[in-house]
């Protein structure tokens, strides 16, 4: 269960439109289903009271969506974030990917988010309803009664790998302050990085021939915010939906890693939303523990203004040669 | 659809005697959209470009590939046939079968495999060849120099002399440099003073230089021939133009403890100061840490004295903004600090000096009117130590010393030791040395004199400890001939220290987007070729904030510097180069990411409004190349993420066609 409630955070929200501070909130509100949580904005307390929804299934990480709203939005925008997503709002200022006049950043504690997939492993499929309290109680159509369980138990990799609850930015913070965790979430990445070439190269052809082309990861993604994505710009010459063949779908990934190198706080959403359950986290993190290796530790999104080591220059920089040694046969 | 043709160059047997260009010609004939395609024993020669020219005629060709050596040798040349015949002259490009093909390899039939590739990723690109036209932009007449030592001086009376605007901006209060702290200079020993004050007076009456001592340059804006520069001219609390230098406001002031940093201390001067008798500008400066009225109000004897009325104690740090056509950096060196050298004992004895507090010492206008008298007791050292090399070519200690050499120091020492025994037969002089470098005209005869007409010993070792003992210096030091321990009692010790660039060069050069290597000296465009440009357009180089350098060398380097100028300065209009970077405004996030990676702020934001298709209005943030600035090295091209810059005349798509053709 979420630490602040859904109560407090329409209380905060309507607060602030009554007293001019926004004109609208950016905040969740149920998809089609009731583990699928999609980004919402609101203007009025009615309708916040109606549909907003807060929960262990607001994974949507929302700073993407300010570039998009705060363009057309009179007045400031309202918006909630977890600590993952205040790395993705700092980055993004970074970029001038949006006007930070015009948001108004409130901090909540996430305790995670529950995975979907882990969840129906234990309820089963056919979700009917969730109803998100101490316990995830899930009731299907096929069976009697809910299946309880513990968000521990059902949390998004990314999630169990958490690397802050401390909130890099915002405005107000609602409860309490968290701490930069040691995640451990380059154990996976060592894991790749054990595998002989041939191996690592089967692992990723496995996983990428999966890849269908829907562009959901690129879409999520808050690193993606391009005007024109050069995968949907006739003259970049990779502009393509659906890959002619596997090696298309390949060079898409690899693409979009290098796109978003150095600029990928690692917020986990193209794999949470990937309806193929790819790792594509696995492929960024593998670029960020090489850049911690090879340019010293950088978080993206941890202040605003940073200069990423990959459009840096410092005298300690490693040469071309080095890196390629080091690479040797794990490169 | 192009219509190319193709020329391979036989380069007599430089390609043909390992590409068979005939096969490559033929080869090259069925490439999409060539329609002619020959060889020939020398295109570059008249024959060979009327060839060009004739077919360009005959075939309607809109496109040529010339195969033949590098771009750098004969891209210029090709591009004027191409314009003699009618064509725009980037409708051309080289594909180098010389020097990365003939010439790396062996094997005939290997080599024309590769003319051939290379020939077919020419004809790939050219197939997507747009006609270019630089652009033109006008210079500004005038030109900045930043320091005024010797370097400056002599770029500034140059570029003066051949009829243009001049501006020198100085730090201190006055012009000289180093130089005007010296005392004989090496090799011919003609009096610093004697040799540079003349010029000194030349500077301050032409009519084309100004002056803008005691002042610093704060901004820089523009590029070359269009730079804007914001001078800040510090508060000397003294009116510049109604003083008259005849210092009866220096004869009265009541504050005489001031360490003299012109005597780099070893003297004391007044509040108000004039740095030495032929100081240009000769006027009086205040030093507002030490002023009775500027710290407490009270005093104001200057002031009363001054019959001018020059005494203006409101006086504020004032900004000028000027523009120039192009900007010379002579801000020189300073010799590295002492402190940390523990084992010569500089911190701890007064005897224990630098050799330019030497020059300060032996110059008649120095502290002790130029009288060869030890600090600490004013007596006559009997027993002179010199150590050369004190910091320089010390790769082992990075956090005190330099790894480089820094060049003046062998000569003069030799100078100062060669001095002293001329002017004072009866000291006895040792010099330390590690090696003795003496590459320059009438150099190492000045060394033999030093050692074989004046006595002077030199041994080649270094000295471990200074130790101060009583009113002597205990040197210990190393003989490596004699190889042995060599024990000195020294009345005075002289540290030749290595000299470094001003503290004030690196953010001087981030201002001018000016590059610098790791010792923080400025970097020449070509080390060999163009020493005295910086990769910077309109950025030149004088004197030792290059690499350390003697006052013949400086002044040689400083006459360079100014043939570069004038060269500039005679244009009306400059030519661009057409080969530049520029944004899709439709597809720029605005990101910022090219304006981080380029080096030479060539790139700049703005909003702009769009209209959306729901027929919005969205003002966005979009990237804006100053064509002027940008010199086409293509790093923001890599960086951007969605595509949207591109270079003219290497786009994205041409080098991937290149790509493409060389893959196939
Ligand atoms: C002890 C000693 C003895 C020497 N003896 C000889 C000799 O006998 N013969 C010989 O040929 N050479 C000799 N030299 C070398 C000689 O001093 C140099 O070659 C010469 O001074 C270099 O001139 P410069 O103008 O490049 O630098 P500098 O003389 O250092 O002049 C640089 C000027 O720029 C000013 N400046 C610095 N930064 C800024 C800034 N940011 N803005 C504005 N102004 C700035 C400084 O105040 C200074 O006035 C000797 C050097 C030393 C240390
Ligand atoms: S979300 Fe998954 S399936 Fe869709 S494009 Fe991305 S990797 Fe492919
Ligand atoms: S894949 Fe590249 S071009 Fe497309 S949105 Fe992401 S960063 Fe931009
Ligand atoms: S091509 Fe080079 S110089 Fe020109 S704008 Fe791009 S990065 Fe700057
Ligand atoms: S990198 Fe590309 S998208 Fe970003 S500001 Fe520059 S041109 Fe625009």
């Amino acid at each position: 269960m979420q630490k602040v409630t859904r109560e407090a955070l329409i209380e905060k929200a309507a607060s602030l439109l009554a007293n001019g501070t926004v004109t609208s909130v950016l905040a969740w509100k149920k998809g089609e289903f009731d583990y699928d949580i999609t980004p919402a904005l609101f203007t009025g307390e009615e309708e916040m009271h109606a549909e907003l929804v807060w929960n262990d299934f607001c994974g949507a990480n929302l700073s993407k969506y300010l570039v998009a709203k705060t363009k057309k939005a009179e007045g400031k925008i309202l918006v909630f974030l977890k600590s993952c997503d205040t790395y993705s709002f700092n980055q993004l200022l970074t970029e001038h990917r949006f006007d930070r006049e015009k948001v108004y950043a409130v901090g909540i504690p996430c305790c995670g988010m529950a995975d979907i997939d882990k969840v129906k492993a234990i309820s089963g499929d056919g979700i009917a309803s969730i109803e998100c309290a101490e316990k995830i109680k899930v009731s299907t159509i096929y069976s009697e009664g809910a299946a309880e369980m513990d968000l521990n138990d059902v949390l998004l990799e990314r999630c169990e790998s958490c690397k802050s609850k401390k909130h890099v930015a915002y405005d107000e913070l609602m409860g309490e302050e968290g701490e930069i965790l040691d995640s451990h979430r380059f154990d996976e990445v060592e894991r790749l990085e054990a595998m002989t070439p041939d191996e690592r190269f089967a692992f990723w052809q496995e996983e990428l021939s999966k890849c269908i082309r829907c562009n959901a990861c690129r879409n999520v993604c808050p690193a993606c915010t391009c005007e024109v994505c050069v995968f949907n710009n006739p003259a970049s010459g990779v502009e393509s939906k659906a890959p002619v063949n596997d090696f298309e779908e390949k060079m898409f990934h690899i693409i979009r890693a290098f796109h978003v190198a150095g600029r990928c706080t690692d917020c986990g959403e193209c794999s949470r939303v990937c309806p193929q359950n790819i790792p594509l986290h696995l492929l960024n993190r593998k670029f960020i523990k090489d850049m911690n290796e090879c340019y010293g530790e950088y978080q993206a999104g941890e202040t605003v203004g940073q200069r990423a080591p990959l459009v840096d220059y410092t005298l300690d920089d490693l040469e071309a040669g080095e890196v390629f040694e080091r690479g040797g046969d794990n490169a | 659809m192009q219509r190319i043709g193709v020329f391979v160059c036989w380069c007599g047997s430089n390609i043909a005697g390992t590409v068979d260009v005939k096969q490559v010609a033929k080869a090259l004939e069925n490439e999409p959209g060539v329609v002619y395609s020959t060889d020939y024993q020398y295109m570059c020669s008249q024959a060979g470009q009327d060839m060009i020219v004739n077919a360009v005629k005959e075939h309607r060709l809109t496109g040529i590939v010339v195969c033949s050596c590098s771009p750098r040798m004969h891209e210029q040349t090709f591009r004027k046939t191409a314009a003699k015949a009618g064509l725009n002259p980037y409708m051309v490009e080289i594909a180098n079968i010389r020097e990365q093909c003939s010439w790396v390899h062996k094997d005939m039939i290997v080599g024309t495999e590769k003319a051939i590739i290379l020939g077919k990723a020419a004809v790939a690109k050219v197939n997507l060849n747009a006609p270019l036209t630089p652009g033109e932009s006008p210079v500004t007449k005038r030109a900045l120099v930043i320091g005024g030592g010797i370097a400056g001086i002599q770029t500034a009376l140059d570029i003066a002399d051949a009829g243009f605007e001049v501006d020198i901006v100085e730090k201190k209060p006055t012009i000289g440099g180093k130089m005007a702290q010296l005392d004989k200079t090496f090799p011919t020993l003609d009096c610093a003073a004697c040799i540079l004050t003349p010029k000194m007076v030349d500077v301050a009456q032409h009519e084309k230089i100004r002056v803008f001592s005691f002042s610093e340059v704060s901004e820089v804006s523009g590029f070359v021939g269009n730079f804007e520069v914001t001078i800040k001219k510090k508060a000397r609390y003294v009116k510049e133009d109604i003083c008259t230098g005849c210092g009866a406001c220096v004869d009265k002031c009541p504050v005489k403890k001031v360490p003299n940093e012109f005597n780099l201390g070893m003297d004391n001067r007044k509040a108000i100061y004039i740095p030495f008798a032929q100081a240009v500008p000769k006027v009086a400066t205040i030093d507002p840490n030490a002023c009775n009225m500027l710290k407490a109000g009270k005093c104001g004897v200057c002031s009363k004295v001054c019959t001018a009325g020059a005494i203006d104690y409101t006086q504020k740090d004032e900004l000028v903004t000027e523009k120039y056509g192009a900007i010379v950096v002579a801000t020189g060196f300073e010799p590295i600090s002492m402190e940390k050298f523990d084992e010569y004992a500089y911190s701890q004895s007064k005897d224990v000096i630098t050799s330019l507090e030497f020059e300060r010492l032996t110059n008649a206008a120095g502290p002790t009117q130029g009288k060869l008298l030890r600090p600490s007791d004013l007596k006559h050292p009997e027993k002179i130590v010199f150590v050369q090399c004190v910091g320089s070519r010390c790769a082992s200690c990075a956090e005190k010393g330099k790894e480089y050499c820094s060049k003046i120091c062998c000569m003069y020492t030799a100078k100062h030791a060669m001095l002293t025994r001329d002017k004072y037969p009866d000291t006895d002089v040792t010099v330390f040395y590690i090696d003795v470098r003496t590459p320059g005209k009438n150099f190492d005869e000045f060394y033999r004199r030093a050692t074989e007409d004046y006595g002077v010993k030199y041994i080649k070792g270094m000295v471990g400890k200074i130790v101060p003992e009583g009113d002597k210096l205990h040197v210990q030091g190393s003989d490596l001939i004699a190889n042995e321990q060599v024990h000195i009692d020294a009345d005075l010790v002289v540290l030749a220290a290595a000299i470094e660039p001003d503290k004030s060069a690196r953010p001087l050069a981030t201002m001018l987007t000016a590059s610098m290597d790791t010792n923080d000296f400025f970097t020449e465009a070509h080390p060999k070729l163009r020493p005295v440009e910086s990769p910077t357009a309109g950025v030149f180089l004088s004197g030792a904030c290059q690499g350390p350098k003697d006052i013949p060398e400086t002044v040689s380097q400083a006459g360079a510097a100014a043939a570069k100028v004038i060269g500039l300065l005679a244009k009306d209009k400059l030519l661009g180069n057409p080969c530049v970077a520029s944004s899709d405004e439709n597809m720029c996030n605005g990101c910022s990411s090219c304006a981080n990676v380029c080096p030479y702020g060539a790139i700049t934001y703005e909003d702009k409004e769009f209209r959306m298709p729901d027929r919005t209005i969205q003002v966005r943030r979009i990237a804006k190349v100053n064509p002027a600035v940008c010199q086409g090295c293509g790093c923001c091209t890599v960086t951007c993420p969605s595509g949207a810059m591109d270079l003219r005349g290497f786009t994205n798509s041409q080098i991937m066609a290149e790509v493409d053709a060389i893959c196939k």
